[in-house]
């Protein structure tokens, strides 16, 4: 407790806290908290019952008041800002509530007293208007309790409890704002994070080296940062304590402490702890070390902190893991899941306490890097990482290097304790088939994405997303991206034309893009390939067992019902990459590929028969009937006017319909006449190739088709226009209509950069299409060419597709550049989500 | 779009007079305005023998598509008809049949002030309609249009010539020849059964259709042997109007993504199923098993996932025992007929505070689940493609992990026995698996195993002996961590 009489006194607050003023009424506590606190910072209890009651002296509101006011502040408390409590807060009932609320969300209660005499406060009431009528006797009893409790407020649990005595006190009082102790965004490291190293001070010494410290020092100015379990078990425990302390001290390093400490930490106290888990060993070892340097390790252990936030809040280091509401967080509750984990209450078979899987559930965006649980090898799950590998159990002392994320280790030298049980990862994740939780998509969310922040996907479009990705999806594991929707060309003015390339040429030009890439657009179904060299590969990075890749449509359905015909795909596929040596060249043992399968009959027959088909055979029953019927009416000298000739254009419309649609129709068999024409190779191994140009893309493709020897891939034409230049322009034009003149669905056209902003730094369209004149009778109806169609179709609104190709873009680059960072899968499948919710918002679905 | 009626005639009994019954000039061309584009009547040939009306209506097929967008405008709500690829143009379909009753209204009627006594008497007719969309096909056309008297002739008309393997079309060549019957009974037979054939639904029923189809069909629809079909078919459109939801249009564009038709995805509910669905036995016993099995184990907070309908929801709500009912599916549209079936927007406060619908996936842990008594899953697994069932069983076993698991699931041995199943094939078209009581009792001997659970099977519906029950059904326990130590 501190207390004083002198002027201007410094409290000390810290940053995150609930800090509760305490005072009779008239004390001055609303003045005090003005002066000294942001006016959001504070609720005050008469504001909470004006909110319930409209009158903020209404004493029978003061129960719901309170509701209100603890809801507020709990709020307040679960985002991580300070609050402050402005009630009289002089009944210890009322306190105990606040303190409660400060330990539910593991931040420290502090008071502020403000012990002002009792005349002072009436005559302040008394000169308010609303406050004219409060009976003396109130204050008179504020003042009593308050008295009474003041020698309580650190029982009740008060970490810090400032009193401030009389007026002259309470007005020369400042706040000053302190940070807590693990607090340590503002150091960015660059960081070492070594596991636990129980007494292996030798393998400690390799790894110190390895990582390039001499003697504890970084030549270039790396910190080291230990997750405790420093001591027991191992051979020399003090050596370990006196290398890390000297670091510390020094400022080379940062420490936090593992159970063993604790215990340890205890037994130094004096207090009885039993000697088990390697504590008799470190005992042992202690006991030749001087006095002094005991006295200096129980110092050591009872400063350290139980875990940092470091680096811009991007990384949490503790010893047994951290939640994501615990991180920056002060309590006891928050030390002891730091220092021991969380338990399930069960024990398993060697009778060792069953630990809660918290990394599993773990969404934060910290990375947090902890020790404590041995594991043969330290592996990422949802952005943690345990670090102990089992030195002292004859495994191996590892290091991670932050920000690079590299792991450095160095192998125990031996078996120094027999470990109670085998080594073996706990958790049912990483990459061997932790699934997704429904959190991670279901209802309204916002995903952060690289390319353009915060793309909204709607709640009822992520019901209807939620539906088919259940029912009908492949393993998400195997499902790493979903193909953007992609814009049409601008609406053209050329006559008879909706779509023309010239406009495509135009909109890049006007975007800054000078040279662009023509693809031919072949008539197929979109199709996203996943191949991997074999079947460990799939199972080494994707965490399948059995198959080898996928190959799945814009809605991430498997093309094949049958997974044989899948494999049939992926082996051609596999073959085509090997025989051009693809694998080395691009260092990775699977590749995600963006394509077109063909013919659009194989998985589109439902659509063609239900539809296009359809309307080919009712048209082609009933003009033979309707024009013979015609003829026989102006035979007779019936005017028919314009019905005939009509009739006659609507019958040949219908007519050049079924023949587009025909282009796209073939037989299959099996495998025999499908084709597969690779446009893009979307992501290798630890790389999205995304932003790989166009050019360079096609080169790589072009040699894939090369070395097929089955016959199953196709070719991409292509011609480059500078957008700039006229002949350039019509020779894009010419081969556009060259193409879709004998029955080309169309093109699309691309910057050739492929990844490209404009001049403001936004996100250019990734490629627009340009479909060919008679294909798109196919969309808007055998008739559109006529030009009365025509002028109310080129009403078309594009704006709203414009902008959903642009979402969904941003959303597979960020799916991509997930799985090329290794990121979880939840973080995958969030982006990979998202685009087949937005595809299913309402956009006009002929563009 | 597109039909003719003909008569002949005799000298006394002139085949022109058909103009007058129709009460449209046989040497005129002319035009009329219906809702969705023009109408035109003429006679490719009139004279004392022959006289033929055509019957063409020129549909405006991009004013189809704009006004069908958004609801209550009047326009076509259907799917099918929001595309401009769209067979209204040239199919004689239900928009042929508002035409033919706008255009020949007094005939319909049987009203002629000309020839009065021939409206009332029957003539020789015949009916050609080139391009009918007919669903049950030529057989049901003939079914239809036969017991009232005509002579039938259906030709299915291929969906491509170029495509022979693509089978028929839902389109025939309908001729219909009658001498017995009056043109307002031929005009009435047609304004009901096009649309009954057609079986779309593009236009909002009005309040008044019941009225409209008991004028119609006056004098032949309550005698007719078709009568339910054609009762049912005519007035069902009204239920898929209503049912026309936003729920649904989510769906259809993801169909659409797709180039897959939406009944392709949106099939968690069957097509029939709205209708008060009569209790297969099956699906009794089954419910009865499942309680039985639930009350044994004497849970009180009961999940059921895949719960579809809510048929076993309704049924846990009316014993008091279960004290928690949450019904969850991954199907928003199943989800709302269970609502509506629970009556949960009506439902007492005490009763409303028993039971919860939530959508949810089985393909992804869900800590909503956790903390129950039991879970039923139901008819479920078989629904999931055989890869993803690991995940399902990590969701269910491994993190809801309720004490007590009640899976069923078809036996597919069983199959044999039911005489309308086609050999091979399996009982709904979205059972991705069916498996065999071997089969079953691995893959739950295996997950018991894995999580911690005991298992034992029981028998749904009558057990044979040579293949055993129609439905398989596995009760699992969870082992207490003593019991696991024992073991």
């Amino acid at each position: 407790m501190t207390t004083g009489t002198t002027r201007g006194r410094v409290l000390p607050v810290t940053d995150l806290s609930l800090v509760v003023l305490v005072g009779a009424s008239g004390s001055g506590k609303s003045t005090f908290a003005r002066r000294h606190f942001k006016p959001t910072e504070v609720i005050s209890s008469d504001f909470c019952r004006g909110l319930v009651s409209d009158d903020e002296n209404d004493q029978s509101a003061t129960r719901d008041a309170f509701d209100v006011l603890h809801y507020i502040a709990g709020k307040r408390l679960a985002a991580g800002r300070r609050t402050v409590v402005d009630a009289t807060s002089v009944q210890k009932e009322a306190r105990r509530q606040l303190i409660d609320l400060a330990r539910q969300y593991d931040v420290l209660p502090v008071a502020i007293v403000l012990d002002v005499p009792e005349e002072v406060c009436a005559e302040r009431n008394a000169a308010r208007p609303d406050r004219a009528d409060l009976p003396r006797r109130v204050v008179r009893r504020h003042t009593r309790e308050l008295r009474s409790s003041l020698r309580h407020l650190e029982r009740e649990g008060f970490r810090k409890v400032h009193v401030l005595r009389g007026v002259e006190e309470v007005e020369h009082a400042t706040v000053v704002t302190e940070k807590r102790f693990n607090d340590l965004t503002h150091l960015s490291g660059p960081f070492d994070i070594i596991g636990d190293v129980h007494g292996c001070a030798s393998e400690l010494e390799a790894l110190l080296g390895k990582l390039g410290y001499v003697d504890g020092v970084h030549p270039g100015g790396r910190t080291a940062v230990f997750v405790g379990d420093l001591v027991d078990r191992g051979p020399d425990s003090p050596g370990v304590l006196r290398r890390v302390m000297a670091m510390v001290k020094s400022g080379n390093a940062l420490c936090v402490p593992g159970n063993h400490e604790n215990k340890y930490g205890r037994h130094l106290k004096g207090r009885k702890v039993q000697h088990t888990h390697g504590l008799a060993e470190t005992v042992a070892q202690m006991a030749g070390e001087s006095e002094e340097f005991v006295a200096e390790v129980r110092e050591f252990i009872d400063s350290l902190v139980s875990h940092y936030v470091l680096d811009g809040g991007r990384l949490v280091v503790c010893h047994a893991g951290l939640p994501e509401k615990y991180h920056g967080r002060t309590s006891g509750r928050v030390r002891s899941h730091a220092l021991y984990g969380e338990t399930t209450g069960e024990t398993d078979e060697f009778g060792l306490p069953v630990r809660y899987p918290w990394a599993e559930d773990y969404r934060g965006r910290a990375a947090v890097v902890y020790g404590h649980t041995p594991v043969p090898e330290a592996t990422w799950l949802n952005n943690t990482i345990c670090l102990d590998t089992g030195a002292v159990f004859g495994g191996k002392l590892t290091a991670l290097r932050w920000p690079e994320r590299e792991l450095v280790d160095v192998p125990a030298e031996r078996v120094w304790y027999e470990p109670a049980k085998p080594l073996r990862s706990e958790a049912p994740g990483g990459q061997d088939g932790r699934p997704l939780d429904l959190a991670d998509v279901q209802g309204r969310r916002v995903v952060e994405t690289r390319h353009q922040p915060r793309i909204t996907l709607r709640e009822e479009n992520a019901a209807a997303a939620l539906e088919v990705m259940s029912r009908f999806a492949v393993d998400p594991r195997l499902l790493p991206y979903l193909p953007p929707t992609m814009a049409p060309t601008a609406t053209s003015k050329v006559e008879g034309y909706l779509e023309h390339p010239l406009e495509a040429f135009a909109q890049y030009a006007a975007d800054g893009v000078e040279r662009v890439v023509c693809e031919e657009k072949h008539m197929g179904s979109r199709a996203v390939a996943l191949v991997c060299r074999d079947a460990e590969a799939a199972r080494r990075r994707f965490g399948v067992d059995g198959p080898t890749g996928s190959l799945y449509t814009r809605t991430g359905r498997p093309f094949f019902d049958d997974p044989a015909t899948t494999e049939a795909v992926l082996d051609r596929l596999r073959a085509a990459v090997g025989a051009a040596g693809l694998w080395t060249e691009l260092d990775t043992d699977w590749l995600l590929l963006d394509a077109e399968l063909m013919p659009w009959s194989l998985k589109a027959s439902g659509l063609l028969r239900a539809q296009y088909a359809a309307v080919g055979a009712a048209s082609g029953a009933v003009f033979p009937d309707a024009l013979a019927a015609l003829r026989g009416a102006a035979a007779r000298g019936v005017d028919v006017g314009g019905l005939l000739s009509r009739q006659q254009e609507r019958a040949a419309d219908a007519a050049a319909f079924t023949a587009a649609y025909r282009h796209y129709c073939w037989p299959t068999d099996g495998l025999d006449g499908v084709r597969l024409a690779p446009f893009q190779v979307l992501a290798v191994q630890g790389r999205s190739l995304a932003g790989l140009p166009h050019d360079e893309q096609l080169a790589l493709l072009d040699r894939l088709v090369e070395h097929d020897g089955s016959g199953l891939l196709h070719t991409t034409r292509r011609l480059y226009v500078d957008t700039g230049a006229p002949e350039s322009v019509r020779a894009g034009v010419d081969w556009w209509l060259e193409m879709t003149g004998r029955g080309g669905e169309g093109m699309v056209v691309k910057p050739v950069g492929a990844l490209v902003r404009d001049g403001e730094g936004r996100l250019v369209q990734p490629g627009v299409k340009c479909r060919g004149r008679e294909y798109l009778r196919i969309i808007y109806g055998p008739e559109y060419t006529r030009p009365d169609h025509l002028a109310r179709l080129r009403g078309r609104f594009l704006q709203h597709k414009r902008s959903l190709a642009l979402r969904e873009y941003a959303l597979g680059l960020e799916a991509l550049d997930r799985l090329a960072g290794g990121e979880p899968l939840w973080r995958v499948h969030e982006a990979v989500f998202g685009v087949l919710a937005l595809e299913s918002e309402p956009v006009d679905p002929r563009l | 779009m597109f039909l003719t009626i003909s008569t002949t005639g005799t000298p006394e009994r002139p085949a022109t007079d058909l103009g007058f019954l129709l009460h449209k000039h046989p040497d005129r061309a002319q035009a009329f305005s219906t809702s969705y584009g023009r109408a035109h009547v003429l006679y490719p040939e009139a004279d004392p023998q022959r006289c033929t009306a055509a019957l063409l209506l020129e549909v405006d097929p991009v004013a189809l598509v704009r006004r069908g967008r958004g609801k209550n405008r009047g326009g076509a709500p259907d799917a099918a008809l929001a595309q401009y690829v769209n067979d209204r143009p040239y199919a004689a379909s239900s928009l042929l049949a508002v035409a033919l009753s706008a255009v020949f209204s007094s005939a319909l009627r049987g009203v002629c002030t000309a020839r009065p006594e021939r409206a009332a008497e029957p003539l020789p007719l015949r009916v050609e309609v080139p391009a009918l969309p007919a669903r049950g096909g030529p057989g049901l056309v003939r079914r239809l249009f036969e017991p009232l008297g005509w002579t039938v002739t259906a030709e299915p008309v291929p969906l491509d010539t170029e495509f022979p393997e693509w089978g028929d079309s839902r389109y025939v060549r309908l001729a219909l020849e009658s001498a017995e019957l009056t043109l307002s009974a031929a005009l009435r037979h047609l304004y009901v059964l096009l649309p009954v054939l057609d079986d779309a639904k593009h236009y909002w029923v009005a309040p008044d259709e019941v009225d409209k189809l008991l004028r119609a069909g006056e004098g032949w629809l309550p005698g007719h042997p078709e009568q339910k079909l054609i009762t049912s078919r005519y007035l069902s459109r009204r239920w898929s109007l209503t049912r026309q939801a936003n729920e649904r249009l989510e769906l259809v564009r993801l169909a659409e993504t797709d180039d897959s038709e939406v009944e392709e995805i949106d099939n968690a509910v069957g097509e029939d199923t709205e209708t008060e669905e009569k209790p297969t036995p099956l699906a009794v016993l089954r419910r009865e098993a499942i309680l039985t099995a639930l009350t044994e184990s004497g849970a009180a907070r009961v999940l059921d996932l895949g719960c579809g309908q809510g048929q076993l929801v309704q049924e846990l709500l009316r014993d008091v025992r279960f004290t928690e009912v949450v019904g969850m599916d991954v199907s928003v549209r199943a989800l709302a007929i269970a609502a509506r079936r629970l009556k949960l927007d009506r439902l007492g406060e005490r009763q409303a505070a028993r039971v919860r619908l939530l959508q949810g996936s089985l393909a992804y842990t869900d800590n909503r689940l956790k903390g129950y008594d039991a879970a039923v899953l139901s008819e479920v697994v078989e629904h999931l493609d055989l890869p993803r069932l690991p995940a399902l069983e990590y969701a269910v076993f491994g993190h809801a992990r309720p004490r007590t698991v009640v899976v069923t699931t078809p036996n597919v041995e069983y199959n044999v026995r039911w005489e309308s199943l086609p050999a091979g094939h399996v009982r709904h078209g979205d059972h991705r698996f069916e498996w065999t009581r071997a089969e079953f009792r691995a893959w739950a001997g295996a997950v018991a195993e894995r999580h911690g659970y005991d298992v034992e099977f029981r028998p749904v519906g009558p057990d044979d002996p040579e293949v055993g029950p129609p439905t398989q059904l596995a009760l699992f326990v969870a082992r207490t961590v003593k019991e696991a130590k024992a073991a």
